[in-house]
């Protein structure tokens, strides 16, 4: 079972609610996906649709609510934005997000760390989303991050893990588990994940555009879980043996 | 907290490895403690010369072609500890110094016109005459003219060490000696060193005291060297895992003839030494592996390019060796006693490039 | 008197609360967040604290995302 700061989850695959159709459409497809914690935004609420309200539709004694800071360009702006969602009654779990270019939607490294060390002050739960580098994950980790969530590809290009061998050394050298986020487009990419030991993804755009999400969700479930099993099992990794172009340097010097 | 299964447990570890778990280790990667362990069972003896060349083909990717050179210099031969192993033990009568700040720098003159740039300071452990103070004061003699001093002495306090650093130690070694315990209280008859735990803890201290490479070791001789081997991987791999800015080194003394004329208690080949060096090296790629004058010059040019990455030189093991040549006050006896030059060409012809500077006393930016 | 919320100008009756507005705009008291000049109010506070000329109101909720 995953343990992130004290919570457990039989779950590893952990979901967003943007970018859906509808409202139910997004709930039947989370409810197929079998996560158990959900990342959700914060946004001025819309005064021409006042029933539009997520937590209507979501139940929170089955989804945790993993509040995000997406729109935050910057350290100030996150951590107010995380005020806001642990004033909101969002509990204080973090998704810090610091996104400063809208078109590529990359976090920034600098200032999620130094958010990161003030909102752990603040008594936050913080799981920062980052780009897959590690030392920026071990400075995360020192900070007090409680997991860290490495991307895989941009948010919403749904290419994949293209970030694998940094993932790979982030989970070599974690001392908190692993959630690969971002760009996983395909069931398969969630399995790969999981078989290189990622403790867990978190996918959104793949499964809320997909052309039947429900169908999508369950896919990416078993996937995970597969992954999961696999790497449990004992993968064998891809054999690294490098031959040298110089003979091999015999041992005949031994005295035994 | 750091806890060194017993050497019962390790044994079982070991013990439980096969053949095939090593084929598939050698094909796929070492990826654990247990992988280590198959690495170092009997098991793994066929394959020596397989793990030889795997060896190899990461010191080269890791290190490329290059050998660093050092010299260790003897500050003291005072010592308050029996250990039942060491010719300073202190039940042995053998002349006793310790080098004045003049003397210190006579020897190391000595050694940096032979050419070196990497020294090792070396004593027993006696805190009285031999303290932080006295250290910190050699390395402020000495860090103007080496690249990196770096210290093999008893075990002190974290303040200490951060001290230390700040005065321009680069690099501290301390040997568990054995990480066997029961063994361990057998041959730590009396003094300071008998304390296990402390010992154990030591890189904790000195990593979390910003010291820039940590460096540990087992005495093989005393315990089975597959156990202490696979102990030695799960310090590393402690120590990586939360201190994952520190460099680390291993070393492998080899126990030789002393005065106090103490045998092995277990035996070690050269051929099981190689076997430590290579699984170590598959274990953990970056780790520096230390091979000094201890080992013949024929064993050690035989090792040169597959996996160790650090040669000691010409060393004398009694403080003031350098300026007298007398070995009466020796720690242990050298077994390699080429000069720098020689052992750098054998190095060169091996194909490597014996590095003696690889550092620089500026970066260790320090106000003073 | 006008208060400015989500950015907009609003004119508000005087002696309006806001949950007296909250209400007013259909909106679920528990899961609205209210930012009054900048400071987060507790839910506590939403009926006691009366809307000034020129205060700044930002209601604040959970949307979905990733």
């Amino acid at each position: 079972m995953l343990e992130i700061a004290g919570r457990t989850f039989r779950s590893r695959l952990f979901t967003g609610t943007g970018k859906f159709s509808s409202s139910q459409v997004m709930r039947d497809a989370l409810d197929a996906s079998g996560s158990e914690m959900v990342t959700v935004a914060l946004r001025r609420v819309d005064l021409n649709d006042p029933g539009d309200d997520i937590m209507q539709v979501l139940d929170r004694q089955k989804f945790f609510f993993l509040p995000n800071t997406s729109g935050a360009r910057n350290a100030d702006e996150a951590m107010r934005l995380a005020r806001l969602a642990r004033a909101s009654g969002g509990g204080n779990w973090l998704k810090l997000e610091v996104t400063p270019d809208p078109r590529t939607l990359l976090p920034d490294p600098i200032e999620t760390l130094k958010a990161t060390e003030e909102l752990v002050k603040d008594n936050f739960i913080v799981l920062p989303y980052m780009n897959a580098d590690p030392i920026l994950a071990l400075r995360l980790q020192d900070a007090g991050a409680s997991a860290v969530m490495p991307l895989g590809a941009p948010i919403g290009t749904n290419r994949g893990l293209l970030t694998i061998h940094q993932v790979e050394i982030i989970i070599s050298q974690a001392r908190v588990p692993v959630v690969v986020d971002a760009g996983l487009g395909a069931p398969s990419h969630a399995a790969l994940a999981m078989e290189i030991g990622a403790d867990a993804v978190l996918v959104n755009t793949a499964i809320a555009v997909a052309g039947d999400p429900i169908g999508m969700a369950q896919a990416f479930a078993k996937a995970t879980e597969a992954g999961r099993q696999a790497y449990e099992a004992g993968l064998g990794q891809q054999g690294d043996a490098a031959s040298a172009s110089s003979p091999e340097q015999g041992l005949g010097f031994l005295d035994s | 907290m750091l806890t060194i299964p017993s050497f019962p447990e390790l044994q079982n570890i070991i013990e439980a490895q096969s053949a095939d778990d090593v084929q598939r280790i050698l094909q796929q990667g070492c990826n654990s403690i247990g992988d280590l362990a198959a690495l170092l069972s009997p098991a793994a003896d066929p394959f020596l010369q397989k793990m030889a060349t795997r060896s190899r083909d990461i010191t080269l990717q890791r290190f490329g072609r290059t050998m660093q050179l050092y010299a260790p210099i003897y500050l003291s031969s005072f010592c308050t500890n029996r250990c039942a192993y060491c010719g300073f033990s202190a039940e042995n009568k053998i002349s006793r110094r310790i080098l004045s700040m003049d003397e210190v720098k006579k020897e190391t003159d000595i050694l940096h016109q032979r050419g070196f740039n990497h020294i090792l300071l070396v004593s027993g452990e006696a805190p009285k005459m031999l303290g932080v103070e006295y250290l910190e004061e050699v390395a402020l003699l000495l860090r103007q003219k080496f690249a990196s001093v770096s210290i093999e002495v008893q075990p002190l306090e974290q303040d200490d060490y951060a001290r230390l650093f700040k005065a321009g130690i680069t690099a501290v070694a301390v040997y568990q000696e054995t990480y066997d315990r029961e063994i361990y209280d057998q041959v730590h008859l009396a003094g300071a060193k008998a304390d296990y735990d402390y010992r154990l803890m030591t890189a904790d201290r000195l990593a979390a005291a910003g010291m820039r490479e940590v460096g540990i070791g087992a005495l093989l001789g005393l315990s089975d060297w597959r156990q202490e081997a696979l102990a030695l991987g799960i310090h590393l791999a402690w120590i990586r895992k939360n201190y994952w800015r520190t460099a680390l080194t291993v070393s492998f003394p080899r126990l030789r003839p002393a005065e106090g004329g103490f045998a092995p208690m277990t035996e070690v080949t050269e051929r099981n030494l190689s076997q430590m060096i290579f699984a170590l090296r598959i274990f953990d790629p970056d780790v520096g592996l230390v091979l000094s004058t201890r080992e013949e010059a024929r064993y050690r040019d035989g090792m040169i390019g597959l996996g160790p990455t650090r040669f000691s030189a010409g060393s004398c093991t009694a403080p003031g060796g350098y300026s007298q040549a007398d070995d009466s006050g020796e720690q242990f006896a050298v077994d390699d006693t080429r000069s720098l030059d020689e052992v750098c060409a054998i190095i060169k012809k091996m194909g490597l490039d014996p590095v003696k500077k690889d550092w620089d006393s500026e970066f260790q930016n320090i106000n003073i | 008197m006008n208060v400015i919320i989500n950015g907009e100008k609003t004119e508000i009756a005087p002696e309006t609360t806001v949950e007296d507005h909250l209400k007013h705009l259909d909106l679920n008291l528990d899961t609205v967040v209210v930012e009054a000049d900048g400071l987060i109010l507790k839910q506590e506070e939403y009926a006691t604290l009366m809307l000034k000329d020129g205060m700044v109101l930002e209601l604040i909720r959970f949307i979905g995302g990733g």
